[in-house]
This record gives structure tokens, sequence and C-alpha cells, in this order.
């Protein structure tokens, strides 16, 4: 174990995985409590796009990922309002579109076949240091963003009329929660790649969400899970030679069915708790 | 002159599509009256406060909010929406809840000591300060209603607008939200949409009620159930 930690590119996955597991631990509470998880499908997907352009044009795939996550995320919050029923129809668009868009230059570009069986299952082990530095950047602006407008993205996710009637501009909450979004997709493509995403968008919050009942706690705990299932998955896949994204991705699912196990059977004893209390107070 | 005048609509028209809701609607809610708004489903209640609240614009009509327009003096406003558009399973605590007001336009707020004693004095008015660390989802229903009106009183709103609080929620609870909004009444006035009629004229001292493309204004004692019934159909 120790011989494994002196390799570069083990570390390098290392640090992707805290990154990453902080990122996708704060958008992805979001992305859970106001039941986004198919707004995140879809720019997920259509940062493959941008990632299949950067790739046939030599560049890192990253910086792809993130103009077209981005180009993304200012469209579904520029139509959110507006497209109202039809929003669905929006995100299948830029879902299909993205895809479609990114498989065309990767196989216009010479030797595809195993890059692109990483950029959409994902291979930790394959990150370089330039990765690390821009992911390192889009964290600082994701932790930035949410401690400024935590309170802002509170009102807006709960409750976003009476957010508006006192006058709070909405519409640029959620555009920059959709820019973080984008962003948190960016850090973590290298971890599970495109398709296996929205696991470690959802499944940390989703379990972090059964034991924890504020929107900053489970941001943590979420971190934490993600960051567990991104460790213990590497050393697993590492030691089986196995690709790492869906190793990460099963023990992202176990650990949620496990959650949720728990929780029913806690659950008779707590509601019983709860009524009594209840009965108490009115 | 009489008492200063909070609400003020004038010809309101308001048409969804090609659908006219509300024609000519004339409405003024003055000082210290606790104005009950009734009428059918579809009737155009809510479309009703969605104006005053300025989340729609009248096609037609002048609307005033404390002399302003609405997106201006909503803000005077403590607002209480429909149940059904709440997200109970939302982690969130009742203080969470209740700060939200104190952010009002502000992007960045942080709370202060100034917002964390409002809040405090909010929730002690309405009883509920020993449930402040609970969940949105641990409380029962009549706990839930004074959250929501401590959240609007929190903002230290110089008017209360009400829509259908009392939606699925059994008759003693209805009356005890009800005296706790004629408690209120003493210092602001209360303007609340609900289609129990027998329960809000027992309080309202006005009763309008809205009915696709009319708003008539009713006294609500002495109003007999047969002209009801005509105000209905």
């Amino acid at each position: 174990m120790i011989d494994v930690l002196s390799y570069q590119f083990f570390q390098n996955a290392l640090i992707i995985s805290v990154l990453s597991s902080i990122a996708a631990g704060i958008v992805g509470t979001y992305i859970v409590v106001k039941r986004m998880s198919l707004v995140s499908g879809s720019i997920s997907h259509a940062a493959f796009g941008g990632l299949g352009i950067s790739y046939f044009l030599g560049m890192n795939p990253l910086l792809g990922a993130t103009i077209f996550s981005l180009l993304a995320s200012t469209g579904v919050a520029f139509f959110r309002k507006s497209a109202g029923n039809r929003l669905d129809v929006l995100l299948s668009f830029l879902w299909a579109t993205g895809m479609a868009i990114g498989l065309v230059f990767i196989f216009l570009t010479p030797g595809y076949a195993t890059d692109l069986f990483t950029f959409l299952f994902g291979n930790i082990l394959l990150v370089s240091a330039a990765d690390i530095w821009m992911i390192l950047a889009l964290d600082l602006v994701i932790v930035a963003a949410v401690s400024l407008m935590y309170n802002s993205f509170l009102a807006a996710t709960f409750d976003e009329e009476f957010a508006e009637v006192g006058n709070l501009k909405t519409g640029i909450v959620y555009a920059v929660l959709f820019g973080l979004m984008a962003l948190t997709i960016v850090t973590t493509i290298r971890v599970v790649g495109i398709v296996l995403m929205i696991a470690i968008l959802t499944l940390p919050a989703a379990t972090a969400q059964l034991f924890r009942k504020r929107v900053k706690e489970i941001m943590a705990l979420s971190a934490l899970i993600a960051l567990f299932a991104s460790v213990s998955g590497l050393f697993i896949s590492y030691y089986l030679d196995f690709s790492t994204g869906p190793i990460i991705v099963l023990i992202l699912s176990f650990l949620y069915l496990f959650g949720m196990l728990a929780k029913g059977i806690w659950k008779p004893v707590r509601e019983k708790g709860t009524v009594r209390a209840n009965c108490k107070n009115i | 002159m009489g008492a200063r005048e909070i609400i003020g609509l004038k010809g309101v028209t308001f048409s969804y599509g090609k659908e006219e809701l509300l024609r000519g609607v004339d409405l003024s809610v003055k000082e210290g009256e606790f104005i009950g708004i009734i009428g059918p489903n579809g009737g155009g209640k809510t479309t009703l406060l969605k104006l005053i609240l300025g989340e729609l614009e009248p096609d037609a009509g002048e609307i005033r909010v404390f002399g302003n327009a609405p997106k201006k003096g909503r803000r005077m406003l403590g607002y209480l929406s429909q149940f059904k558009d709440i997200d109970f399973d939302f982690p969130i605590t009742v203080e969470e809840v209740v700060l939200l007001s104190r952010i009002g336009e502000n992007l960045f707020k942080h709370y202060g000591s100034s917002d964390k004693e409002a809040a405090q004095k909010a929730m002690e008015r309405m009883g509920i300060s020993h449930l402040r660390g609970r969940k949105l989802n641990e409380l029962s229903g009549g706990q839930k209603q004074r959250v929501f009106v401590a959240r609007a009183l929190a903002g230290n709103p110089k008017a209360l607008v009400l829509d259908e609080p009392m939606a699925n929620m059994d008759i003693h609870i209805q009356e005890s939200f009800y005296r706790i909004l004629k408690e209120l009444n003493k210092d602001m006035p209360i303007v609340i949409v609900d289609h129990d009629l027998e329960m809000v004229s027992g309080y309202a001292s006005r009763i309008i009620c809205v009915n696709r493309c009319s708003a008539h204004t009713v006294k609500s004692h002495g109003i007999g159930k047969e002209k009801m019934r005509e105000m209905y159909d």
C-alpha cells in the first residue's frame, strides 16, 4: 500500500478524489434537494460536445468541457421560466446534441478507442498535473460562491415565490447555481466519466439527506461519502486492475442502498416519536 | 379622508391568453382592515393576489401597494403562499425558514444579530421558538402554519397577504389560525384568500367575492346563504 502511494499518478488520483468530492458533495446537495438530476444529466452530456472538440484540436479536453457545460447551464437558466412544462424537451435536446457532437469529433480523431472509453466511464488514474490545477481552480470558485450565496441559494431553492416577493433576483441565483453545476461536472469527468456522472452528483447527497436535516450538514456528509467512495474505489480498482469509474459508482450505490435499509429499519421508531411530540404541541 | 390606503386596485383587467379572468376590478384595502377574498375555484382569487404581489402584470388598470408599484411596495407585505407549493421534505429547520424573510434583495446576505433577533421575536410571538431546530416535515399542520406566519412577521411587514393557508387543515386548526390572525390584525391589515366562506366571514371585516370577471364587495355580517350562492353562480 505504501508502495503505490509513492507513484505520481496515484498521488494525482488521490488529489482529484478530494477535489471532486468537495465539489460533488456541495453542488450535488442542491441537485438532490431541488430535484434537478435531469438538469445535471443534461449539462454533463452537453459537456461531452466540448470535450470532443478540444480532444480533436489536441487541447486539454477539460477546457472544452468547461466551455460547453457553462454554455448549456446558461441556456437552461435563461429558458427555465419561459420553457415551463417544455423544459424537459430543452434538456433532452442539450443532452443528445452535446453527446452527438462529442462522438463525431472523437471519431474524427485518430486512435480514439481507449480515450473514448475513459471519457465516458472515467479513469481517475489518468489525471495530469494540468487537470489538477484546473480542477483546483474550479473548486475554489464553487466553494467561494456557495459561501457567499448560501442563504440566497436556500431561499430560491426552498421557496422561489417567496424569495421573489422579497425582491430577490432568483433568475440570477439559478443562473449561478447552474453555472456551479457545470463546473462541478468538469471536476468529476476524470473520476466517473460522463455516463456515470449522475451517480456522483446525486447518490452521495441522496444518502446524506437520509441522515441530516440541514443543507449545510448534507453537503459535508455528502462530500465525505463521495470521498470515501472515490478513495476506496481507487484502491480496489488498482489492486483488481479494473476501471475506476464503475467501482466508485458501485460503492456509492451500495452506500445508498445501505442508507435506505437503515432508514427503513429506524423509520417506525422515529415516526412514533414525532407523532407524540406533535400531540403535545397542538 | 379615512384611514390610509394600503392596497389599491383601479379598473384592473387581466386575461390568461384570450380568456378574460378579471375585468375592471376596483379594490381598496385600508389600515386596520381584515379582508377575506372568496370565490369558486378558478374564479381568479389567486390571480388577484399575484397581481397585488407584482408576480403578474395587469392588462389594464392600476395597482398601488403602499402608494408604489407592486414590485416596489410588496417589500412591505408579509406573504404566505399556498401550502401545496411548498416542498415540506426540503431539508430546512424552522429557524432557517423564519430567517428567509430577512434576505430581501441581497444576493450575498449573511445574517447578523438584528436578523436573528427579528426571527427570535417572530418565533416567540407564534409560540414556536422551542421548535427552532426541528426539520419542517417533523411538524404538525398547525405548527407549519405558525412557522410561515413567523417567517412573514420576521420581515417586519406592514400588512399580511395570505393565499389559502387553510387548505386541507381540520376545523380546529383553522379556528385557532384565524384567532392568531385576528390578534395580528390589531397591528396590521390582513388580506386572506380562503374558500371556506363560513369560517372567513366570522373574522373578516369585509368580504370580496371574486368570480370570473367580477369582484363584489359585500359586508361580512348579515350576508345570507342565498346571496352567496348567487354570487358563486
